[in-house]
């Protein structure tokens, strides 16, 4: 790939720090760099997600998004040689200070994959998972907690009559809709979306960008996404990054009717991408 | 037009190679089928019940051979199996890079070593080991039958444990295989959910399952048909006993040991039938057991094709 674009001339994320203003940010992100051995793909992120809020993260490939969405639940840390530097605060408590329990802190930040990774299990027993880890035994408790969760995640009507099935017969939108129920079931502060619908059907991505809509009352929502229409559907704000770096951070409305950013401009009026 | 030709000749000469295989297969079944012909006749389904084997009266039973056979593979197994995934689970999940290739390829070795060398090493090394366990076993402990007879060395249990040994690096590299081929998905969801590494391998072990059993299984097939070291270290002594001390026989260690002597036909024919029921045994186990591998790689296969987790270079992206 040859992007003969220059980096806009302000130092990255700026822009992202100048235009908080509503809601307070759960999620803080100072001068964050991430490396795979020598190779750095993370640049001096700096950006704040504000709490019960969807912010997507829009970009080309390559361009670091899925790595820094994976950074928040430090999930790069079962790669080798991966690196990070700098800070992520989440409450104010940064996730990457030494003796931070990275169990604990994947608990209070769900993640959804871009495939759905059910467990060959019974639905029950997916739902049930992260629950039953956690040293829930109680098999009411249990019960209750899976119902609730599917009910958040618009599936509990499509399977509640055949919980013990396999999860591996539901189709791909349920899949995935059973893997944010699972995510749910945990009881997360904060969902990670990594393109949580590219590999879906139309009608199963319209289900799952209203369930992004419902959920927000509770959760903070971060979401990657390839396809800048559905951020514009489902989003409050939107981190426009490229080549490692957030070009520009803001409203998802600003992002897209008036961005700041030439380069901004030219990806979501498909320049380029 | 020669192009093609000789394409078909190399399909040709190729396929009937493989064909030969089968063939050979079936052949095998055949003529150990009609060079078993007097004894099957002659004893019927009494000769797989018979506790006899007295050849010098032309009576034979091959009960002892068969029990020694089952219950030496099967407590090899029970002592390999928890070894095999042990090293497995750890060369594919917790070792440090640098050493998983010198580690698999280590394992992998064992297999290697002829079998005779393994009967030696348990003559001279395991056999002597083994008798002072035997003598140390309190009391008690020698009226349960699994502990019942004298304290030689030789018996069931030094069997067991050199055939575990030997089937060790088979189960444990399929097995490594198998935990390869999880999608790494599945691990992450699980990390994703709060899991630590032991409940994330456990993930991967369950994904697994069938194909894990597979390698196992895999294992027994290859414990059913170990000759060389067996009979050297399991006593030869046809008899149903359940004690690891008694001095036992297998069905592959009565052949080897009794061929040369079989002076009339109907010895000749009782041990080939043998022969017959050792070979179905292996073929059944053996096909069960690629068949579970088999079932869960074309799974996972399957998985990837269909929703190809992120690859490391989508993640590097």
């Amino acid at each position: 790939m040859t992007i003969t674009i220059a980096m806009p001339s302000a130092p990255p994320g700026t822009a992202a720090v100048r235009e908080i203003e509503s809601g307070a940010a759960k999620i803080s992100v100072r001068d964050f760099d991430f490396f795979y051995g020598s190779a750095q793909v993370l640049h001096g992120i700096t950006l704040d997600i504000p709490d019960q809020q969807v912010t997507a993260l829009i970009g080309p490939s390559g361009c670091g998004k899925t790595t820094f969405i994976r950074s928040i639940n430090r999930m790069n840390d079962i790669i080798p040689e991966a690196r990070a530097k700098g800070t992520i605060t989440i409450d104010g408590r940064d996730i990457y200070a030494p003796g931070t329990d990275v169990v604990a802190l994947r608990r209070r930040v769900g993640m959804v994959f871009q495939k759905s990774n059910p467990f060959p299990k019974s639905i029950f027993d997916n739902v049930a998972y992260g629950l039953r880890i956690g040293g829930l035994t109680d098999k009411r408790s249990l019960r209750e907690h899976v119902e609730k969760s599917l009910i958040r995640a618009a599936l509990w009507d499509e399977v509640k009559d055949r919980l013990d099935d396999s999860a591996l017969a539901l189709s791909g939108g349920q899949q995935q809709r059973l893997c944010i129920a699972r995510a749910l079931a945990v009881d997360p502060e904060i969902l990670l979306m990594d393109e949580p619908a590219s590999a879906l059907d139309p009608t199963a991505t319209t289900k799952i960008e209203e369930l992004i809509w419902e959920l927000k009352a509770n959760y903070t929502i971060v979401i990657v996404t390839h396809n800048m229409q559905q951020a514009a559907r489902v989003s409050d704000r939107t981190a426009f990054f490229m080549l490692g770096r957030v070009v520009e951070y803001s409203d998802t409305k600003t992002i897209f009717m008036n961005p700041k950013e030439k380069m901004t401009e030219d990806y979501v009026t498909g320049r380029f991408g | 037009m020669r192009r093609s030709a000789d394409d078909r000749l190399f399909r040709l000469t190729t396929g009937a190679f493989a064909a030969m295989v089968l063939v050979i297969v079936v052949g095998i079944g055949i003529e150990l089928t009609r060079q078993s012909m007097l004894s099957i006749q002659k004893f019927g389904w009494s000769f797989w019940t018979g506790r006899t084997w007295d050849p010098v009266a032309g009576e034979f039973g091959a009960l002892p051979f068969i029990w020694g056979t089952l219950y030496s593979s099967l407590l090899a197994l029970l002592l390999s199996a928890p070894i095999a995934l042990g090293i497995a689970i750890f060369i594919s999940e917790l070792s440090p890079r640098f050493l998983r290739q010198p580690l698999a390829y280590l394992t992998d070795l064992l297999a290697a070593i002829p079998s005779i060398v393994y009967g030696l090493w348990g003559i001279f090394v395991l056999v002597p080991i083994v008798r002072k366990l035997e003598l140390l076993t309190p009391e008690p402990l020698r009226r349960l039958p699994l502990f019942h007879g004298p304290p030689l060395g030789v018996g069931m249990g030094t069997a067991a444990l050199i055939l575990a040994v030997m089937v060790v690096p088979f189960s444990s590299s399929v097995a490594r295989e198998i935990l390869k081929n999880v999608p790494s998905a599945q691990r992450e969801a699980a990390y994703a959910l709060g899991a630590t590494r032991w409940e994330a391998i456990k993930v991967a072990i369950g994904y697994g399952k069938t194909g894990i059993i597979g390698a196992i299984m895999l294992g027994l097939g290859r414990a059913l048909g170990e000759t060389m070291a067996v009979t050297m270290v399991i006593g030869n002594n046809p008899q149903v006993s359940l004690s690891l001390f008694t001095p036992q026989y297998t069905m592959a260690a009565v052949i080897a040991n009794e061929f040369t002597e079989a002076a009339d036909e109907l010895y000749l024919h009782a041990l080939i039938e043998i022969g017959l029921l050792l070979f179905v045994i292996t073929i059944v186990v053996n096909l069960a057991s690629r068949l579970l591998i088999w079932s869960t790689k074309k799974r996972a296969a399957e998985l990837v094709v269909l929703a190809s987790p992120a690859t490391k270079e989508e993640i590097a992206a």
